[in-house]
């Protein structure tokens, strides 16, 4: 069973904090060049086939910004 | 197959909350949330928020919450304690509201064993006005009224009052989390469910110190500041449980 993670950030939430990029385990979560209407510029995941869908980024999410879901495939 | 691994605790509100970025506050809202929700007890629960950022406390909690006046936050929730027995009660608060204009009333909540939780928020300064020195602002701590660093001479020393509740008998469970990196945040969550739990089962009064950070009256970046709490205030403010039905703990 290989594991696949789905992170789906909500953009107008998200306030650019970047501790989900500090304590990602793959260093593929980083704040977008673009902004919010806030003017913030939201986190985006770079390499989503990397993503293990650990959770870890909304975890420490102050915002409540990241929602994960898992995909179990068949390996 | 496709299953949610982390969601929204329905016990937010949809309402984005309005802490600057990086803000410990958030995390401790959706803990205590996630909590309600697991407990199942979202119908029958009454927050009091306090004075200080997490004045708009009300907003974001899905269910009943009344707004004290500074410090007074223990005070109004023993009021709605006694008069609804049956509802979980807590209260929210800084360490501005709690440790400095509240400090009478929390002592004598606990000191009467009142039966509410109360999760205390310590960012070790005043956020709400502007980084001001707190009771808990650690020795030589800069902070807009210590711009030289806190000086104990003048200022005195920083109350551990996890500690100096734990002397008292009222308490039923008292303990100090943090909420610097995931294990901790676990952690946290963890003693904030043993709190609400002891108070359902009415043994006494609960209280969660939560060390938390303040990017930006602390003038950091966020995981900066989670690393400036890791090093500088968990020597001041150890971890653990300070008291327990089950005897207290340390933390290494
Ligand atoms: C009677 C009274 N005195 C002083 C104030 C000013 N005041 C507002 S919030 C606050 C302290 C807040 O600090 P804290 O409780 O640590 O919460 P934080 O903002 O850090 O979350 C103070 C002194 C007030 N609102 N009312």
């Amino acid at each position: 069973m290989a594991r696949a993670g789905k992170v789906k950030i909500d953009r107008e939430r998200c306030k650019g904090c970047a501790l989900c990029s500090a304590f990602c385990p793959k260093k593929i979560i980083k704040p977008s060049g673009d902004v919010n209407s806030f003017g913030y510029h939201p986190a985006e995941v770079r390499d989503l086939k990397n993503c293990t869908g650990c959770g870890i980024c909304a975890l420490v999410c102050p915002d409540v910004a990241i929602i994960i879901t898992r995909k179990e495939e068949a390996a | 197959m496709a299953n949610t691994l982390f969601v929204r605790p329905e016990t937010l509100t949809p309402d984005p909350f309005h802490y600057c970025p990086g803000c410990g506050h958030g995390i401790i809202h959706r803990l205590v949330a996630e909590v309600i929700d697991e407990l199942g007890v979202r119908e029958t629960t009454i927050g009091v928020a306090s004075v200080g950022c997490s004045v708009l406390a009300y907003k974001y909690f899905n269910f009943d919450m009344q707004q004290a006046a500074h410090g007074r936050a223990p005070a109004v929730a023993t009021g709605i304690k006694r008069v609804l027995p049956d509802r979980v009660v807590f209260t929210y608060q800084g360490d501005g509201d709690l440790a400095s204009i509240g400090l009478a009333e929390i002592v004598h909540a606990a000191a009467r064993g009142e039966k509410i939780t109360v999760i205390f928020v310590n960012n070790a300064n005043y956020g709400m006005t502007g980084g001001q020195m707190a009771p808990t602002t650690l020795p030589g701590q800069k902070t807009t009224t210590s711009p030289a660093g806190r000086s104990v001479d003048q200022a005195g020393y920083p109350i551990r009052v996890s500690e100096m509740l734990a002397t008292l008998d009222g308490p039923a469970y008292i303990a100090r989390v943090s909420i610097h990196n995931p294990p901790q945040i676990f952690k946290a969550k963890k003693a904030i469910r043993k709190a609400f739990e002891t108070q359902l089962r009415g043994t006494g009064f609960t209280l969660v110190e939560v060390l938390s950070s303040c990017p930006t009256n602390w003038g950091m970046k966020p995981a900066e500041a989670f690393s400036w709490l890791e090093k500088n205030m968990l020597p001041y403010f150890p971890l653990g449980e300070y008291k327990a039905a089950s005897g207290v703990s340390q933390d290494d």
